[in-house]
């Protein structure tokens, strides 16, 4: 059952009224309705719910892109790792304290090349979203992320990260673990390890919990993505004191893929298909595979001595370049 | 280089800006067993009327704390810790840095500039308008100021996160002035010590203040390979994107007492979980005992904590019982 979201009623109307002629259909094995040719009926209201949707999907406001980010029928981070890799052989725990479900990884093959991949996921139904804590991970999920980028270091492999979360667990277990230490060691070891590590902001990426694992070489952004230093609603909560400005706060943050690359903080838009990803998972999953690919051959092809220095200095220049 | 101006006299302790600022202080209580309460409702206003130019607006202070009244000259003999609780109260940068090196001398960096609203950001006010008031009310350049000089003897370069300009919130502008500190020390081979005082991340600038999280962490990594020590004081409050970054790498970890050192603050916490929170929850010594914090020291304690602690993390000094007489001049 498709989820429409409010913006898409108008298609959501035609798409019902499609699904309604199908089953007409059906049950006169089309053999037509009051001179009305079922088939061609079809087409044409196909045809015109595209031409809308293609048109609502062209001039998206930022922050209905928000809404699409966080639609649950996007892929999620496991629905890439495991249409892209193969052999993925999940990884558990910090070694300290537990397994956080919010952030996984493993080891991999992409390509036939071993990766260590890790990405935050935020679940699929009550059931998973409650495992993997809605995507919103705790100290030993970004300690995990930690020791896997260490381990992908020694052994050579690229990191390839995935990054969908509202941000990190905002509660007291997290706190009292220190949230804070682990989301800035996690930072600092993105920096550090002397492997290609590219991210893809796939849904939202918010925040410190986002950053923690995509300070890399390449930061790549599907179409309709985000990134936000807070959440549109918060901002408004707190920057205009009003729940309704969240329009205008998604609007200031410039929290669009759009937006991002002009400021020059991300490097690469992956165009999703008409209507968003969650639309046609299959072929969404697609393209950031062969987006991913071609970022990983470009950076592989940076001699290792200078890698480290040339992730630093993509940063170290973003803020001179954002004005 | 600019020498430090005066030391500022007239502080509002009740800072009531509105950037992600942390609501946890104790309210101002109207006490009623307070028997100096005459003084604050009917002399001071007969005082100030006949006196108003001879008695600033500021002769008095009450402890956020225990809501005793002082006078605000004392206090600030006393580093603005109140007498009666030990409470430490806000302090400005330049307060900060008088406190710390020897004799308060400081000689102040200059400090590069960033794009100053790259989001061309507007809530209820421009961004740009909020800078230049802040600007105007702190006569500092963004929420950052680093200093070098000389502590217990010893060189080091001093940053201090203001946080009387926009809640010591991080942006752009931090990020290049974190930098130049982590540059200065690799420079003059000095430690870095900074006092962390931080709403989080400068919402005006979107993702560009996220950004400061990595860039700041790029300046902790140089100073590691420099081998130079990187000490971090941290003050009421440090939350958010500061705290996930450069203010919980550092070699060592000083808390003042009882500040509020957090990612998510306590009212986030409290409305995502809707549970009461512990008491002492998200305090200096909360963190000391969780492990975040390796001391907590009042500001009395501070520099001689601190020149010990270079003297023994700084190769050159730490060799020999360095003091002020000794020590290498610049």
């Amino acid at each position: 059952m498709r989820q429409f979201l409010d913006f898409e009623k108008s298609v959501a109307e035609l798409e019902t009224k499609i699904g309604e002629l199908r089953q007409v259909g059906r049950q006169d094995n089309g053999a037509g309705l009051d001179g009305l040719n079922i088939d061609d009926e079809m087409a044409r209201l196909a045809e015109k719910a595209d031409k809308q949707l293609r048109s609502l999907y062209s001039k998206l406001t930022p922050l209905q892109k928000v809404q699409v980010a966080r639609h649950a029928q996007r892929p999620h981070a496991l629905d890439y790792i495991e249409s892209l890799m193969t052999d993925y052989t999940p990884l558990a725990g910090d070694r300290v304290f537990g397994d956080d479900q919010a952030l996984i990884g493993g080891l991999a093959r992409f390509r036939g090349q071993p990766v260590m991949v890790i990405g935050t996921e935020r679940g699929s139904d009550t059931e998973s979203r409650l495992r993997h804590n809605f995507g919103m991970a705790r100290p030993e999920g970004y300690r995990k992320a930690q020791r896997l980028m260490r381990m992908a270091e020694r052994f050579g492999l690229p990191i390839l990260t995935f990054v969908d979360t509202a941000g990190a667990w905002p509660g007291i277990d997290a706190e009292a673990r220190g949230q804070a230490e682990a989301i800035a060691r996690a930072i600092d070891t993105c920096l550090q390890v002397k492997v290609p590590l590219i991210a893809t902001v796939i849904g939202e990426g918010g925040s410190g919990g986002a950053i923690a694992i995509a300070a890399g070489d390449r930061v790549l952004m599907l179409e309709h993505a985000i990134y936000s230093v807070i959440s549109p609603e918060a901002a408004a909560s707190i920057l205009w004191r009003d729940p309704k400005m969240s329009p205008t706060a998604a609007e200031s943050l410039k929290l669009t893929a759009q937006d991002l690359k002009k400021l020059g903080l991300i490097d690469h838009i992956i165009d999703e298909p008409v209507g968003g990803a969650q639309r046609m998972p299959a072929e969404a999953i697609n393209r950031v595979g062969e987006a991913i690919a071609a970022e990983l051959a470009t950076v592989q092809a940076i001699p290792k001595e200078s890698l480290l220095s040339r992730r630093r200095e993509r940063y170290l220049e973003m803020t001179r370049a954002a004005s | 280089m600019p020498r430090c101006p005066p030391p500022a006299e007239a502080h509002s302790f009740w800072w009531t800006g509105r950037h992600g600022t942390p609501t946890d202080d104790a309210p101002l209580l109207e006490s009623k067993q307070n028997t100096m309460s005459w003084l604050t409702k009917h002399v001071r206003p007969k005082l100030r009327s006949l006196l108003q130019r001879d008695v600033p607006d500021n002769l008095w202070t009450n402890c956020e704390s225990c809501s005793q009244m002082m006078l605000t000259k004392e206090l600030t003999r006393k580093k603005k810790v109140c007498p009666h609780c030990g409470h430490h109260m806000r302090a400005s940068a330049h307060e900060r840095m008088q406190w710390t090196f020897d004799d308060g001398q400081y000689t102040t960096i200059e400090l590069p500039t960033a794009p100053a609203d790259p989001l061309h950001f507007r809530d209820s006010k421009r961004y740009t308008d909020r800078l230049k008031a802040a600007r105007s009310k702190s006569s500092l350049d963004d929420s950052l100021l680093v200093a070098h000089g000389r502590i217990g003897g010893q060189n080091a370069v001093v940053a201090v996160m203001a946080f009387e300009f926009m809640a010591g919130t991080m942006g752009g502008a931090l990020g290049e002035a974190f930098l130049a500190a982590c540059q200065e020390a690799i420079r003059q081979k000095a430690p870095l010590v900074i006092f962390t005082a931080s709403g989080g991340a400068r919402m005006q600038e979107g993702v560009v203040s996220l950004m400061q999280m990595p860039r700041t962490t790029i300046g902790v990594e140089m100073l590691r390979e420099a081998g130079l020590p990187y000490l971090v004081v941290l003050t009421n409050p440090t939350t958010g994107g500061v705290s996930a970054s450069f203010a919980m790498l550092g070699d060592i970890h000083i808390a003042e007492p009882n500040a509020l050192i957090a990612f998510a603050g306590p009212r986030v916490i409290r409305d995502t979980v809707r549970e009461e929170l512990p008491e002492g929850f998200q305090r200096s010594e909360y963190l000391k005992e969780h492990g975040m914090v390796d001391l907590i020291a009042t500001r009395d304690e501070l520099p001689s904590l601190l020149g010990r602690l270079i003297g023994m993390l700084t190769p050159a000094a730490g060799n020999k019982d360095a003091t002020p007489e000794e020590s290498p001049a610049s």
